[in-house]
């Protein structure tokens, strides 16, 4: 039971950073191939505060996401005002997240690769599950304020939102700060969860784990990539699968979604919205 | 020791060279980023390790082995992953995302059945070294640098002046056009990723004999991919220019500053770049366009 009840809440943790990069990638169009960094600043920055200074959980769980969305300004405000293309950007933020883990690996606080070990395991079920449904709200309003609108029209497209007045570096760079954002809460929680974490935990395939899931689950969609990550966790879970192994399915899987559904398991859809239609569908008949 | 420096640097530089080629091949034809490409050095490494172990071949032919064999993995990463995303004119952000599938398909397929385990290349080159104007230089780097040199002019030479070149550099220009003048597209891609494979598989083996052979070695071909980016996607002299500049850069940070500032400053170098010069050195304009 205990073992269950861990791997559903490691299925949470994840769900909430997997949350995070969709707003970045599934409704604003730009892809991300460093979202891991942002996870792994929030843990390193909640873990911190908690470890040396004795910072009260939630304070520090705050803290480590407000740290991951400042640390997502440095990369951001020059890459997206320089409108980079859009495969440009995705190399940008890679190398931003492969320099962030060399430097993690060099501080003295962060007790470099080795990690830090014994971290106080705060992070409970429930309290995941409240973050979650935090997380969910938070992006269930942003996406239906103006500003996500903005958002979903740069997606489709830039040109033609910039020309209706969408600012396209403010808007895009919001996206990114609350996307991040999300992604250190998670981070906060994986780091107080499993008490132990190293920089090797937030590298390039971490963050293509994250983006495998966004995009298997569909773009545009919230509830597509939340499945897809739950799956994502429980399947090898269940199924006892070894971990590289795990990585070869990853690598394939995108693959062949790229070939054959680019569009993803839920592509622009609400898991609500599939009943609806059916329930409609069914009633004019 | 500023001579050592430069020295290091170069060789470096030449290897650096020869795997930024096989981006900018690719990149000027497709006008995406393979990421693959450092999936398949490491495998044309693998390759060579076994034609040098298991059948005890010299140095000459276990790069002809390498070449050939790289050169049709890189055809059939093309066939199987992206041909099918290429005929139905997908987002070149959607190619992309496939050949990042490609490459950690790949490299956990290796770790999966090969192992982890670091191999090491018998000593083709024997530990000497040639005294130069003062600094030492070894037979390997030596060698290396002017493997990587030729390489990339017979391929410069290759692309200038046979017709196969012209197609490909028409490609480059316009492949629908292209196409419509009779030019045989599927087969013009092929031989472009017949000769980034080629290169690959000699990045490939001096990258294992200079080092070690292991999964994750295709790693450092993010450090060719910033050399492409230096030099101009798509262009490559810019291969040739970018891969020894960083490489003297990243020898000589790496001696005056800190050996671990190095990866560091090299993806600053990379980020700043693209924000500030995207077209690189030698590159054209490749801003999105309406």
């Amino acid at each position: 039971m205990d073992y269950i009840l861990s791997v559903v809440t490691l299925a949470a943790i994840n769900m909430i950073a997997v949350l995070g990069l969709s707003i970045f990638t599934g409704f604003t169009g730009l892809f991300s191939f460093g979202h891991a960094a942002f996870v792994g600043v929030g843990a390193y920055a909640s873990a911190i505060l908690t470890y040396y200074y004795y910072v009260p959980f939630f304070v520090a769980l705050v803290a480590g996401a407000f740290a991951a969305a400042a640390v997502s300004l440095i990369i951001g405000v020059p890459t997206l005002r320089a409108k980079l293309r859009s495969d440009y950007f995705a190399i940008a933020i890679l190398g931003f997240g492969e320099a962030f883990r060399v430097i993690l690996e060099n501080l003295e606080i962060t007790n470099g690769a080795r990690g830090l070990p014994g971290i106080d395991s705060f992070t409970t079920l429930p309290i995941v599950l409240v973050a979650l449904a935090f997380s969910v709200w938070i992006t269930r309003n942003f996406l239906k304020s103006r500003y996500g609108v903005a958002c979903i029209a740069i997606r489709e497209d830039p040109v033609a939102a910039e020309m209706s007045g969408v600012g396209l570096f403010r808007t895009r760079l919001l996206s990114l700060v609350l996307s991040a954002f999300l992604c250190g809460l998670s981070g906060g929680l994986m780091a107080h969860f499993l008490s132990f974490i190293q920089p090797v935990m937030f590298t390039l395939v971490q963050s293509t784990q994250l983006l495998a899931a966004v995009i298997a689950g569909g773009m545009g969609s919230i509830t597509g990539p939340l499945f897809a990550s739950f799956l994502f966790i429980v399947l090898p879970e269940a199924l006892r699968v070894a971990n590289m192994w795990r990585l070869v399915a990853y690598g394939l899987m995108l693959v062949l979604i790229m070939i054959y559904r680019p569009q993803g398991i839920m592509g622009y859809q609400e898991l609500p919205d599939l009943f609806r239609r059916k329930i409609s569908r069914s009633g004019t008949k | 020791m500023f001579l050592q420096t430069l020295v290091t640097g170069l060789s470096i530089g030449g290897i650096y060279a020869l795997m930024a080629v096989g981006y900018s091949l690719v990149f000027s034809v497709l006008g995406f980023s393979n990421f693959a490409h450092g999936a398949v050095i490491m495998l044309g490494a693998y390759l060579g390790l076994a034609l040098a172990v298991k059948l005890h071949l010299g140095i000459g032919l276990v790069l002809v082995g390498s070449i050939v064999g790289s050169g049709i993995l890189a055809v059939m990463n093309e066939r199987l992953a992206y041909s099918v995303l290429r005929r139905r004119k997908a987002p070149s952000l959607y190619l992309m995302i496939s050949a990042m599938g490609c490459s950690v398909f790949l490299e956990n397929l290796v770790y999966a059945t090969i192992g982890s385990r670091f191999y090491a290349f018998p000593e083709f080159f024997s530990r000497q070294v040639v005294q130069f104007a003062g600094s030492s230089l070894s037979l390997l780097d030596l060698a290396a640098f002017i493997v990587a040199f030729l390489a990339i002019l017979a391929l410069h030479v290759f692309v200038t002046r046979t017709k196969t070149g012209i197609a490909i550099r028409a490609g480059v220009c316009d492949m629908t056009m292209c196409s419509l003048m009779g030019v045989n597209v599927d087969r013009l891609i092929m031989v472009v990723f017949l000769l980034a494979g080629a290169f690959a598989g000699v990045a490939g083996v001096f990258l294992g004999v200079k080092y070690l052979v292991y999964p994750t070695m295709g790693w450092v071909t993010n450090k060719a991919y910033i050399a492409a980016v230096i030099g101009g996607l798509g262009s490559l002299p810019g291969a040739l220019v970018g891969g020894l500049i960083l490489g003297v850069v990243e020898t000589f940070v790496s001696t005056y500053v800190s050996s671990v500032m190095r990866d560091v400053f090299s993806f600053t170098l990379l980020i700043a770049l693209l924000v500030w010069m995207p077209n690189g050195l030698f590159g054209s304009d490749t801003e999105e366009k309406v």
